[in-house]
């Protein structure tokens, strides 16, 4: 089998010019009375992506999927499915499936009779849809479970219900509505790869609605990330974490560290800004006029914390003082306040298990990065 | 377990003599030899053959099953459908009108209820007999069935029919294959409750009953006023008997689900 990471990084439809969008949201505004759940959203899904909508809870995740579904109708806008605009089409007849944040498994009926729901309604002849419930039930490991009602069966088992159920009609689309919000830690994370691997074997189009961004970052090929109804940035995971659009998606997603000040100077590349602390050289296409407010991202583990000052000269680097130490196992947590008084955050990875004279409280310390570690943020 | 005082038992006693010793009197004199409904003189089920042999209250027996039978089918399906709509549809203009209309009669005196449906009857010039009760029974006994699915309702997840939506089934199939199954249990005691209610109706069904379908408590009612029989007590007790099977029914088939709910889910966290 090929390695799902080359599959991976090959596949970059967005990237593609030429390639068309499988789902496109067209202006999508949706209200509830006087309140608005997605304000003129516009977002492109491609064939084949695993694609997470991420955002707080509230700010329109499943209103945007069940729009998608059916169940609601959009106010404004239009979503094109497979180059065909879907606003007249009831939930029954769209080529989409959804998986449920509650599983919505049908609590009279057995295992089968729940994976086979849809196919009956397709008037599928019997031994077929025998056949297709047996091949699911292989699929999601629930042979054993298959004359139990849902009742009989736990957290876990359930979801692998709901998923086989929504995934035996083999769907154009899979819509998954925080599929893994009911399971504890450790199982949402296995699940996750299986979801992951899942994806690739039957070469499905993923929609997938999480409030955590751990999960959104482990499986999705692309990420939208969501704020009161709207997409703030859509890109890969990696891009998101390392080159977040603003201030909202930078802190959203993990920790970072944002630096203030003015530009220096700008151009060829590069930016200067002049903050209390540092004047951080950076790198940066974007030319803001000189003397603007502007707000530099970096992440905690990208700063670096030594006793003796960088040798390099051309590094951003400040004096600071050690204020907090927190040991994580796999790595150590270092608030370090700089001479304006701003504490930033630093993480070093614990690559061996002692180390001679650790770094410890109320030390003076350099910080200092690298010209590439951090982002200048836009807004 | 609290222990029992001597007033305790003595004012549950007092309670359940209070509620229940007419109802022994009357089936245990349904089982007298004599005649005289007062008088014990020894064991007989005689009045239980003359009862099945008297052709005006088998007649007035035979009438209000049927009456029950249909009035409770019909109220069932019009009670279901104004708890779904009631449920459903939290913003059409004038709910709160509706929901108050279909509950008033839950408390309207039956006199007014049973008059105003005579007045109506004559008004439109309806011949009153077998159908007239009917109607006045599900006009009666609808709003009770409401209630029963509208609480079950309430505690229903609507997810499970987007589910159902979701997978190709069409709204009218959604509800037959998934809602109605689920609230079946409700929809079941709501027409066991109006069954009941109709057949132990006395007052509606004097206004609206025309000849040729009395009722059995009209019967009773006016032969008492003749003389009470053993007869009559017989009749009773076997009304009395139908009416507890029917309550008990309900009250097992709701405690069934849930005790099979609870079993299950003790069931799934044993088996993990
Ligand atoms: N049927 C509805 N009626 C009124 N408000 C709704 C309805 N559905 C969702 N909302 C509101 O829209 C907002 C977005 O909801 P939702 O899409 O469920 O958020 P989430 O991102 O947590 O999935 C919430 O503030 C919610 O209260
Ligand atoms: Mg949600």
């Amino acid at each position: 089998m090929k390695s799902l990471g080359n599959i991976r990084r090959s596949f970059a439809p967005w990237a593609d010019p030429d390639s068309k969008p499988f789902i496109s949201f067209k202006n999508i505004t949706k209200k509830f009375g006087d309140f608005t759940a997605v304000d003129n959203l516009t977002l492109d899904i491609y064939h084949r992506e695993f694609f997470a909508l991420l955002g707080a809870s509230g700010c329109g995740k499943s209103t945007l999927l069940r729009m998608l579904a059916g169940f609601e109708r959009p106010t404004s806008g239009e979503i094109i499915l497979d180059g065909q605009d879907i606003a007249g089409i009831p939930p029954y007849r769209r080529p989409v499936n959804m998986m449920f944040q509650s599983y919505a498994l049908f609590p009279h009926m057995t295992v089968e009779s729940n994976i086979g729901f849809g196919l009956r309604q397709d008037g599928m002849p019997k031994a077929e849809i025998a056949e297709r419930v047996r091949q699911m039930l292989k699929l999601v490991k629930l042979e054993q479970f298959a004359r139990r009602k849902p009742q009989q069966l736990s957290g876990g088992q359930r979801q692998r219900v709901a998923l086989a159920r929504s995934l035996a009609k083999r769907p154009k689309v899979l819509l998954l509505d925080e599929p893994l919000g009911a399971l504890d830690k450790k199982l949402r994370e296995e699940t996750q790869f299986e979801l992951m691997d899942l994806q690739q074997e039957l070469g499905l189009t993923f929609v997938v609605v999480t409030h955590d961004q751990e999960e959104a970052m482990t499986m999705a090929d692309r990420i939208a990330v969501m704020s009161h109804g709207n997409v703030i940035q859509v890109a890969t995971p990696a891009e998101i974490y390392e080159a977040p659009n603003s201030r909202f998606v930078a802190d959203f997603i993990g920790d970072v560290n944002i630096l203030e000040g003015k530009v220096k100077a700008a151009g060829n590349g590069r930016i200067e800004i002049a903050g209390d602390d540092f004047t951080v050289r950076t790198v940066g296409d974007a030319a803001p006029a000189i003397g603007t407010g502007a707000a530099f991202a970096i992440r905690p583990e990208k700063l670096k914390v030594s006793r003796a000052a960088p040798a390099d000269a051309a590094i951003n680097a400040s004096e600071g003082e050690i204020w907090d130490i927190a040991y994580l196992g796999d790595m150590t947590v270092f608030h370090v306040r700089l001479p304006s008084g701003k504490v930033v955050k630093t993480s070093m990875l614990n690559a061996q298990r002692e180390v001679e004279n650790p770094i410890g409280y109320d030390e003076k310390v350099w910080v200092s990065f690298a010209e590439t570690a951090g982002v200048v943020l836009k807004d | 377990m609290t222990k029992w005082s001597r007033f305790n038992v003595a004012s549950v006693a007092l309670g359940f003599a209070f509620l229940y010793l007419p109802i022994v009197l009357l089936v245990v004199f349904s089982f007298n030899e004599s005649r005289l409904v007062t008088v014990w003189a020894g064991f007989s089920t005689k009045w239980y053959v003359s009862l099945f042999n008297n052709q005006g209250l088998m007649d007035a027996a035979w009438v209000t099953i049927r009456v029950a039978l249909l009035s409770a089918t019909i109220a069932t399906v019009l009670g279901t459908m104004a708890a779904l709509s009631l449920v459903r549809f939290t913003r059409f203009r004038g709910r709160m009108l509706f929901s108050g209309m279909v509950y008033a009669p839950l408390v309207m005196p039956e006199v007014i209820t049973g008059l105003s449906l005579l007045l109506l009857f004559v008004a439109i010039g309806f011949d009153r007999g077998f159908w007239t009760v009917t109607l006045a029974h599900i006009t009666l006994t609808m709003c009770f069935v409401a209630v029963v699915v509208q609480s079950r309702l309430l505690s229903f997840d609507r997810s499970v029919e987007e589910a159902a939506l979701d997978l190709g089934a069409t709204p009218l199939r959604t509800f037959f294959e998934v809602t109605l199954p689920i609230i079946a249990p409700a929809v079941f005691s709501g027409w066991v409750l109006a069954f009941t209610l109709s057949l132990d109706d006395l007052v509606i069904a004097s206004f609206t009953s025309g000849p040729g379908a009395t009722t059995l408590p009209m019967k009773i009612y006016s032969q008492v006023r003749l003389g009470v029989t053993p007869e009559i007590n017989a009749a009773c007790t076997l009304l009395i008997a139908l009416v507890t099977v029917g309550v008990v029914i309900a009250s097992i088939v709701t405690k069934r689900r849930e005790v099979q709910r609870q079993r299950d889910e003790h069931a799934a966290f044993a088996g993990g």
